[in-house]
């Protein structure tokens, strides 16, 4: 049994973010690099299933972007994966989620994974069509945002988020991929010993050329900040003179204070 | 312009956000026609063309089925853009549909912009244009975006049957977990936000709360680590609340937490980061670390 697990690293989201030069994406300058949140839990996931199986399935972590994404790559592998592919690409935020999910389908396709586990989205581009692209190119069942998760007697049965708390309940069959939701279990932190143990760990670098053929089939023209709407007040400098400013407002705006 | 847009039904109803794709059209000045997977006892008010099937037949989340049936009303309509609602229901089936048809897909649609779409990114952040460069084009537009309108009278209907199973079988629903907080009453909210840190300084923001006499929220994050319970949740997947006042203390302001509380009459958020999208809705933003600034808030009260 093989399972892919599929990441991206992404900026720190509390970031100050600059248009870069040709107006459609942010500067990379300046930023703090970390694994995708939705991914920690992809990761999570993909391990207790190799954990709890007595085949001990093989878990290949795949990432696509610049050197960067080493770390990101390291990380997955320290928290259980055993191996990693990094498609080297200094352009991969330039390119589509067609394209970025033609490149995971073209390296899946002759490996034969029973299941791969995505984040639901990146918190960057927040598309959320990667996961889902990738099972209808390779023909896989599949099911999005899923946030329970158990395989047992040859199947999976998934709990779907819906609105307003509700949950759906959905069994599948391998080979199958989901597209995993915050909250879907606890992602570990690595621990020393499996920091030093995922430095061993083999990372298979592919050229994008080699995986890639299909052209973007939508295009980012900018890049930008929100226009403020204004007439909020934003206020700033120490603690005490704020405190005591907001308390006027309060007063004078509402009617909760007594 | 033509517009198939994808209605949603659950547990046996119509959902509203239905015609917030009709707003949607509207606002392009697209022809629209309609597809639902429901029940020809629960027709939306509108009077085009409405493609349906039986979701007692189908089943009200079969995605192989769905994207079949979306298919073959694409087949017969021709329609430049396919449009979903950003929810459960369309981000799971509108890139299955896009990938069928080779069509560009762009998600969570807040606005038209020069022949572009406009979509948020970097956690609601920043804003992007996103051009489609097919000629077909599929949408998922988020929830409150658009106006909604409900034209009134009755869809001519085109019932489609499905034929096969699909790969994934729907079992049912499970109900959302009894709320022991119920925050829809509460004159004043005070929510705490994953900038709280950690659960040890939850504390802080309930003395507020207390102090105020209102209840004790929390943005998702902090409900995932465990920190509060999920009753305590506001957004899309929990309450969703108006009181008199609303204290947002480090919560960044994603666009599902915005839905649950932008009703307020009056909010407050307090975060380090001065570009946090809850600046976009509060009243007043304290900017300043909310383990600081909340105690001393608090102690004046």
């Amino acid at each position: 049994m093989k399972v892919l697990v599929c990441i991206k690293q992404v900026p720190d989201m509390e970031s100050h973010f600059k248009p870069n030069g040709s107006g459609t994406w942010f500067s990379e300058s300046d930023l703090a690099w970390r694994m995708n949140e939705y991914d920690e839990y992809a990761v999570e996931q993909a391990v207790q299933v190799k954990e709890k199986l007595a085949s001990e399935p093989e878990l290949t972590v795949l990432s696509i972007g610049p050197d960067r994404i080493g770390e990101a790559l390291k990380k997955a592998m320290a928290m259980g994966c055993d191996r990693a592919v990094h498609v080297q690409d200094n352009d991969s935020a330039a390119k589509d989620p067609w394209q970025i999910a033609s490149i995971i389908a073209a390296y899946a396709k002759a490996q034969g994974f029973d299941l791969i586990f995505t984040g639901m989205q990146s918190q960057d581009r927040g598309s959320a069509q990667v996961g889902a692209i990738v099972a209808e190119l390779l023909e896989y069942a599949c099911v999005t945002t899923i946030v329970g998760f158990e395989f047992t007697g040859g199947a999976v049965t998934v709990k779907r988020e819906l609105e307003g708390g509700i949950k759906g309940v959905a069994r599948l069959k391998p080979p199958a991929l989901f597209t995993c939701q915050l909250g879907l279990n606890v992602p570990r932190y690595p621990t020393l010993p499996n920091i030093m143990k995922a430095k061993k760990k083999e990372i298979q670098t592919i050229a994008v050329a080699d995986l890639l053929r299909e052209e973007p089939l939508s295009a980012t023209t900018s890049f930008h900040a929100p226009a403020r709407k204004g007439g909020g007040v934003v206020l700033e400098g120490d603690v005490g003179p704020m405190v005591d400013q907001l308390l006027a407002i309060l007063r004078e705006k509402t009617s909760v204070l007594r | 312009m033509k517009a198939l847009l994808i209605g949603e039904y659950r547990e046996g109803k119509l959902l509203d956000t239905t015609y917030e794709l009709l707003g949607f059209a509207d606002q392009l000045g697209a022809e629209a026609v309609m597809l639902l997977v429901g029940s020809n006892d629960r027709l939306p008010a509108y009077g085009g063309t409405l493609y349906l099937a039986d979701a007692a037949k189908c089943g009200e989340y079969n995605p192989d089925l769905h994207k079949q049936l979306i298919l073959e009303a694409v087949g017969k309509e021709e329609p430049d853009i396919v449009v979903f609602m950003h929810s459960s229901y369309g981000w799971d089936l509108a890139p299955r549909v896009a990938a069928n048809l080779r069509a560009s897909q762009v998600s969570e649609v807040i606005g038209l912009s020069g022949g572009g779409f406009e979509v948020g990114c970097c956690n609601a952040k920043m804003r992007r244009t996103v051009k489609p460069a097919t000629q077909r084009a599929v949408l998922t537009i988020q929830a409150g975006a658009f106006p909604v309108q409900q034209p009134g009278g009755a869809p001519q209907v085109q019932f489609l049957d499905p034929c096969g199973t699909g790969t994934v079988e729907f079992i049912g629903y499970e109900p959302a977990e009894a709320k022991d907080v119920d925050l829809t009453k509460a004159e004043v909210i005070v929510t705490a936000g994953r900038g709280v840190g950690k659960r040890d300084n939850v504390p802080v923001i309930q003395a507020l709360a207390k102090a105020l006499g209102g209840e004790l929220g929390a943005s998702r994050p902090v409900v995932d680590a465990g920190w509060l319970e999920h009753s305590h949740q506001v957004g899309t997947t929990g309450q969703s609340v108006s009181p008199k006042l609303y204290i947002a203390c480090g919560v960044s302001g994603a666009i599902q937490h915005l839905a649950g509380m932008k009703k307020s009459d009056f909010i407050v958020a307090i975060n380090k980061d001065r570009d946090a999208p809850i600046g976009e809705i509060a009243d007043v933003l304290v900017v300043a670390d909310v383990l600081q600034f909340v105690p001393a808030l608090t102690a004046k009260l």
